[in-house]
């Protein structure tokens, strides 16, 4: 397709590469430096999409990320298709696909446009005054509708094809934005050789300049001057990053950026990311993101073809894009004349320039005037005509009290406005820092920093482009010195062909129309009116947060770029309060929105979480073992033989090793070296038990309480040397634990000399359970004597086994004979192997966690987080022998003495028999003692464990029971949804109660 | 109070909305109030609401620091669900969910609560016997909770990834039917509209400063930014700041104040139609009426006043969201904020008297207190109305972290073995 208002000449575009795209199907062509906004309106498209509410047609409003209007869904396939993206800043490139949203059948012929008809029923909140009956219809009726109605873009169906990485810096300065401000900024940090980072969000650095076509820096044209000092920066090893929006600035100056990388190519690189998420520490930031036009609020300002001013003259000088063929600008701000003196030179006819203002005067007026152009000074737009384009504004002279005169219909093609510039103190005000509302300027702008930061240029209400190279290169300058003394313009810009720009106006324009009749919008994609924001006050909504909440005025996909301050003004009038007294919203990130898949970067599948493996990981692999999530380890669940299901296999595993010898690899228990002169003595205040007569060479089982009393956790410690304890905790414990500790020892024992390290990866522990477990390893244990008498229970000794220095352990939590030997990591494997191959004779059957968890359950075991729920103090679950009575202190012991921890009634460990032997409980299944029982239950307890035991032939439970201990033989109850099971409290050891087969 | 209903709306859009009233006044602080709430959030509304409604004590000041619903209230990802665990726990957040059930009706406000289910998942063989172990103990005492396999748990929610190929599968998943969610500012200006209309004063912008006691140490006054104020009862209902308000008064609390932030994407077209929580990977989502996808995060790992959170979390729920959601990668975040969230011991709130006479608080709700919000002020108005706790919140008291008799809600996330 021709594009009829594409300019002659200029324009940063490359006409000699054309690229095809389709815009709702249609096709059409562009050239290489368009974007998708400025191609179509090129092409002479202006309908780009329907509003939220009233789905009013809407066009452009803006040329940047500030764009409420022109969203658009881009991508060819659900796997790679982005929703409410912003046409102005959609890159083009070769075979782009997008589409208009919320509308149905199509955009020229939208049936939500009814809304509009009955959009006096539909004031702000009316949804909460109605739809309230019948009650059942919100559910069915009322709120499908409103849902259907809401939203914009649809959300891709197709997971995401692409990829994205994350990236950490750190820098001296970093330099957000890279207009004039921002690189005068990072050439004066860059001088003083500090390391530099200028991030832009746009393609190109330059900011504001890319479409100055009559400014020149230093008699150079504003793009030369660009490209020069581009070229500076880079060779002084500037980091540049374009098309990188920093959206959050988070504490002790952590800025967060985002690159895209790939969205503007036809055919990326498979192997670049599609986006990059930038985590950037900054010694000192520069803020020199510029400024926002505001809109005119002025009744149907929102139709297709009403643009920003110096959009319009974006579109024209950066872009050779015309908005029209006739056009006329409406506003309160000098900025508008330079759009009317540019266009004019492109030939375009500008029909009038309406001043809001009653005397406009300055260089650019002037220049306008001496151009030709008509100017109408105390004039305003006060409404427009055009279905889905502008073709008339209607301009009234103002009465000077609030109204205005009849209207003068002058025809046109595209309505420009300017209401005059917003500093963007986004950034600034999400890093904390305190804004003052400047009476001059009518705008917020940044008073008193926070973090070590400062704002240049238009974000700091600094609008005269040499004031503005001059502030940056200030700002620049104290960043790299890394002081808040600004020094005074260490160095001037001799600028020319530019004006300083002054005016500017808040809130709605007056007009003398019926005020409930006509729309004058200030949050265009919401579809919030100047009228919405009156009734808000009117309802008695007066804070700020209020009314944008009630109204949903800034809290669209644009957050209020352009409509914040008109909503402040327009608050201010109808509440008669001062626009300081009023306060501003916050300012939240991210700046401009940021892509989920970014923030996950690489974590996904596998790297969602680091995954952790055993030694046997690939001997469990070769047997077909299903593995088991625990905290981040994979473990071995059973080891499957051919045509064995879950149940054969525990049921194998658990009889081989009681009957003869059994292998699990407990390489995941967390282990802890506990260190240093005063080890004994910490032990003693973290675990519940007595440590300092624990001899060197023997174990004891540990229990360890949080502050409150409860279990945290448990494990076999192992005294090495009279300073030295090896610790295991549970797997999932392990973090945890040391957590505890080190929290302990550096804020509630800092005087103790101990110091602590996870050695949970540094050694692999091959656990050999059963009654031929001594014979199994006797051959590769190296000079110790295995007997009884000389390495009993719960002992344990350095060694070497099969060549490799070791720590063996005599213990068992399975009730049998049993050690765990611990050797290197690195030999883990091979002893691993050694020790199945030694194992042979004896039928060595290795065993999975489910095996482990029945064979400690036949014995009464408990597992910390399963029997425990951080409500079981170390007496309710059977192990008050393993406090230390005499001892004075222990974390948790306090606790313990609470009445409510000695109560007769509290949950105490017992085991529960099942009448019907073959019934195995739910585990998590809930306790009554009466089988007849009306919802809400009493209940009495719970089932923790549950198992069908190899040993006993029979199912087993361990349960946690109110007064348990005293219930013993009594039947209780446990109720499931279709019946009630029965079953016999008994002791919570099935099986050798006496505990013979742990020793000889 | 003008009524809310279709036919007004239609009736005064012809006089262009011009004679809709004040939701609520602005009345001038008086000099004293037979009970002053400390905090205009939904849990301090609600109370003055209760207070006027069930016990007709209508001369109640609220006093809010900033405008009412401005804290966790409005912050909050707004999930309602009463499927506790403990005895103590499903009663008091069942009693909340059946207030929900028509609280729009008796507050002729609508709070927009849509009960579209709450599935909770489980990605570990401990999860899924906690969540048993919740649905068995739900049953038992009366709420709703099911269990679902992975197909199901699909079923009931298509976008979800239940394949074996993500980090942590699926194992299934925990269904409370009931739960759903309901619009945070609807709730907070439904409440003090409504209380307004008996007679209760709002008073916004107006931070408690001092809390004054006589000679016998019960309550006398309050001291705010706007003047004294004589009271015999003071609720403090502060949230976040609750343990700052307290000191007033010389009560240390069992509190600690953290970070917790949530985010939402931009609006999109109706995708998700039911909430879903992960525990173990620490995400939940659900689709507002406005389209947005409202996605809550945990709690940062230290504590702080500050009202926002660290990068890095909002990182790691958004890992999960992308695993479990794999569509929504390239979904983007809109607004991402922070609300400070009041922290028990035993992560169960406390509605209770204190140890000083006059002296009631209510907090400690922790990540999850908007779905208790008319259920607390429900029974904290009977506490402070009757001087004793309403049977539903007897074991919340505050004495219960010097006496043991905790309530463990955190069990529910107990440490995997
Ligand atoms: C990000 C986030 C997500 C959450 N998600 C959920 C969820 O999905 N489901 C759920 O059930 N809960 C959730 N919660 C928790 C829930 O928001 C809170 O538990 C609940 O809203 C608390 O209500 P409140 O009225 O007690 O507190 P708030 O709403 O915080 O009210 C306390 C008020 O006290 C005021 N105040 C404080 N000090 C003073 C003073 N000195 N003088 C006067 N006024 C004072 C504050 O300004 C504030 O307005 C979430 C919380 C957060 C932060």
């Amino acid at each position: 397709m021709s594009a009829p208002f594409r300019l002659a000449t200029g324009g940063r575009i490359d006409r000699s590469k054309p690229l095809r795209f389709t815009f709702d199907g249609a096709a059409y062509t562009g050239f290489e430096g368009d974007t998708l906004a400025s191609a179509l309106i090129a092409g002479g498209v202006h309908l780009m999409g329907r509003s939220f509410k009233y789905h009013r047609p809407r066009g452009f409003l803006t040329a940047g990320p500030d764009e409420p209007n022109a969203l658009v869904g881009v991508g060819a396939s659900q796997d790679r298709y982005t929703p409410n993206l912003r046409a102005p800043v959609v890159e083009l490139h070769d075979g782009l696909v997008a589409e208009s949203q919320n509308r149905w059948p199509s955009l020229r012929f939208d049936a939500g446009a009814v809304n509009d008809l009955f959009s006096r029923f539909l004031p702000a909140g009316f949804y909460y005054k109605t739809f309230m009956w019948p009650k059942s219809f919100w559910k069915t009726v009322y709120e499908p509708k409103i849902r259907s109605m809401a939203g914009l873009g649809k959300a891709p169906t197709a997971p995401d094809a692409d990829r994205y990485t994350q990236v950490y810096a750190h820098v001296d300065v970093l330099v957000v934005g890279a207009g004039p401000a921002g690189l005068a900024a990072a050439l004066a940090a860059a001088e003083s050789g500090r390391r530099v980072m200028l991030a832009d969000e746009q393609p190109e650095v330059g900011g504001s300049l890319l479409h100055d076509v009559t400014a020149t820096i230093e008699g150079r044209p504003a793009a030369a001057w660009v490209a020069e000092t581009l070229a500076a920066l880079e060779a002084k090893g500037v980091q540049v990053l374009t098309r990188t929006t920093a959206f959050g600035y988070y504490p002790h100056n952590m800025l967060g950026l985002l690159e895209r990388v790939t969205d503007h190519y036809a055919n990326p690189d498979p192997k670049l990311p599609r986006e990059r998420l930038w985590q950037v520490r900054a010694g000192e930031v520069v803020l020199a993101t510029g400024a926002i036009e505001r809109p005119l609020v002025f009744p149907e300002n929102d139709r297709p073809g009403i643009l920003l001013a110096d959009a319009a003259r974006a579109y024209a000088n950066r872009w050779a894009a015309s908005v029209g063929k006739r056009v006329v600008i409406a506003t309160a701000c000098d900025s508008a004349y330079r759009t009317a003196l540019d266009l004019k030179a492109h030939g375009i006819d500008v029909a009038v320039v309406a001043d809001l203002r009653p005397m406009p005067i300055g260089p650019l007026v002037d220049a306008v005037r001496a151009a030709g152009i008509r100017v109408e000074a105390g004039t305003a737009v006060t409404g427009t005509r055009g279905r889905l384009r502008v073709r008339v504004a209607h301009l009234s002279r103002l009465d000077g009290r609030g109204g205005a005169h009849a209207p003068e219909p002058v025809a046109c093609d595209a309505l420009l406005m300017s209401g005059g510039w917003t500093p963007t103190v986004h950034l600034f005000s999400q890093s904390r820092g305190k804004l003052r509302f400047d009476e001059g300027l009518q705008a917020y702008v940044p008073s008193v920093s926070v973090e070590k930061e400062r704002s240049a240029g238009g974000c700091n209400g600094v609008f005269d482009l040499a004031a503005v190279l001059a502030d940056g290169y200030a700002a620049g300058e104290s960043a790299a010195r890394a002081t808040r003394v600004r020094a005074p313009a260490s160095r001037a810009f001799p600028v020319d062909g530019t004006h300083p720009v002054t005016g500017g106006h808040l809130g709605a324009v007056p007009h003398s129309r019926n005020p409930s009749a006509v729309k004058a919008f200030v949050d265009f994609q919401n579809d919030v009116t100047a009228k919405d924001l009156k009734l808000a006050t009117r309802e008695g909504l007066r804070s700020i947060e209020h009314v944008k909440r009630y109204t949903t005025t800034g809290m669209a996909t644009d957050q209020g770029k352009t409509s914040n301050m008109n909503a402040l003004g327009i608050v201010s009038e109808a509440i008669k309060a001062p626009i300081p007294q009023i306060g501003l919203t916050t300012f939240r990130a991210p700046y401009t929105p940021v892509t989920f898949g970014s923030f996950a970067g690489a974590s996904r599948g596998d790297l969602f979480d680091p995954v952790r493996k055993t030694p046997s990981h690939s001997f469990a692999v070769e047997k077909g073992a299903p593995f088991e999530n625990v905290g981040q380890w994979k473990r071995a669940w059973w080891y499957p033989r051919p045509g064995e299901d879950q149940h054969a296999a525990v049921r194998r595993e658990v009889k081989a090793m009681r009957s003869s010898v059994g292998m699990f690899d407990a390489s995941t228990l967390g282990k802890i070296e506990v260190v240093g002169p005063d080890a004994a003595a910490f032990m003693e205040m973290l675990y519940t038990n007595a440590w300092a007569k624990l001899g060197v060479g023997r174990c004891r089982y540990g229990v360890m309480l949080r502050e409150d009393g409860f279990v945290m956790d448990d494990g076999v410690i192992g005294r090495l040397a009279a300073d030295r304890f090896h610790v295991t905790t549970t797997t999932g414990g392990a973090p945890r634990v040391l957590n505890h500790m080190e929290d302990y020892l550096q804020t509630e024992f800092p005087h103790l000399a101990v110091w602590l390290t996870s050695i949970t990866e540094q050694w692999a522990v091959t656990a050999v359970q059963g009654p031929k477990a001594r014979d199994v390893i006797a051959a590769l244990v190296e000079g110790v004597d295995l007997s009884d008498a000389a390495l009993p229970h719960m002992s344990v000794v350095e060694c070497r086994v099969c060549g490799v220095p070791a720590r063996l352990f005599r213990v068992s939590f399975t009730g049998e004979l049993g050690y765990e030997i611990n050797v290197p990591a690195d030999h883990g494997a091979a002893v691993w192997q050694a020790v199945y191959e030694a194992g042979q004779a004896y039928g060595i059957t290795p065993y999975g966690t489910e095996a482990m968890h029945v064979a400690r359950a036949e014995k009464g075991y408990i597992i910390v987080g399963q029997e425990t729920d951080g409500t079981a103090g170390p007496d309710d679950v059977g192990l008050g022998w393993a406090i230390g009575k005499a001892k004075p202190d222990f974390v948790g012991k306090r606790a313990l003495a609470r009445p409510a921890m000695g109560a007769a009634d509290r949950k105490q460990l017992v085991g529960l028999l099942t009448e019907d032997p073959a019934t195995v409980l739910e585990e998590g299944a809930q306790i009554v003692a009466d089988p007849v029982f009306e919802v809400p239950a009493r209940m009495i307890g719970h089932v923790t464990s549950a198992y069908e035991s190899p040993t006993l032939d029979r199912s087993i439970a361990l349960a946690m029971v109110k007064g348990g201990r005293a219930r013993m033989g009594e039947t209780i109850y446990i109720p499931m949804p279709d019946r009630v099971i029965a079953a016999k409290v008994v002791a919570p050891v099935f099986y050798d109660q006496e505990g013979a087969r742990l020793n000889g | 109070m003008q009524t809310y209903s279709a036919l007004q709306l239609l009736r005064r859009a012809f006089g262009g909305h011009q004679s809709w009233e004040p939701l609520w006044r602005q009345p001038a602080l008086k000099p004293a109030y037979d009970v002053v709430i400390i905090g205009g959030g939904g849990h301090g509304l609600a109370t003055a609401y209760y207070l006027a409604k069930e016990h007709g004590i209508t001369n109640v000041a609220v006093l809010e620091k900033g405008w009412i619903g401005g804290g966790n209230t409005g912050r909050n990802t707004t999930i309602i669900r009463s499927n506790y665990l403990f005895d103590e726990s499903a009663a008091l957040y069942d009693h909340a969910v059946k207030l929900w059930d028509d609280l729009s009706q008796a507050l002729n406000y609508n709070v927009m609560y849509s009960a579209r289910g709450v599935m909770m998942l489980a990605h570990t063989v401990h999860d899924v016997q906690s969540a048993k172990r919740h649905i068995h103990a739900n049953r038992l005492n009366g709420v709703d909770n099911e269990w679902l396999d992975p197909e199901a748990c699909k079923a009931f929610c298509p976008e979800l990834n239940i394949s074996d190929n993500i980090r942590y599968p699926i194992m299934g998943g925990a269904l409370q039917r009931r739960g759903g969610t309901a619009r945070h500012d609807a709730v907070a200006w439904g409440y003090a509209r409504a209380a307004d209309a008996m007679g209760v004063d709002i008073i916004q912008n107006c931070e408690v400063t001092a809390i004054r006691r006589d000679a016998t140490g019960a309550i006398e006054a309050v001291e705010t930014t706007k003047g004294t104020v004589k009271t015999r009862k003071v609720g403090v209902v502060a949230a976040g700041h609750t343990s700052v308000v307290m000191s007033m008064a010389d009560v240390r609390m069992p509190l600690e104040s953290y970070p917790l932030q949530a985010l939402v994407s931009e609006p999109v077209k109706p995708t998700f139609t039911c909430v879903v929580m992960s525990n173990t990977i620490h995400a939940y989502i659900s689709q507002s009426d406005k389209g947005e996808l409202v996605i809550g995060a945990g709690t940062d790992a230290y504590t702080s006043y500050s009202q926002r959170g660290a990068l890095h979390i909002t990182e790691h729920t958004l890992d999960a969201i992308c695993e479990l959601f794999p569509m929504f990668r390239r979904m983007r975040m809109l607004r991402n904020w922070g609300g400070i969230v009041d922290v028990t011991p035993d992560r169960s709130p406390i509605l209770s008297k204190t140890a000083v006479p006059g002296l009631f608080v209510n907090c400690g709700w922790g990540t999850g207190g908007f779905k208790a919000t008319p259920g607390s002020g429900n029974v904290f108005a009977h506490t402070i109305a009757t001087g004793e706790p309403h049977r539903i919140n007897a074991p919340f008291t505050l004495d219960r972290f010097r006496d043991g008799t905790l309530i463990d809600e955190a069990a529910a996330a107990a440490v995997a073995h």
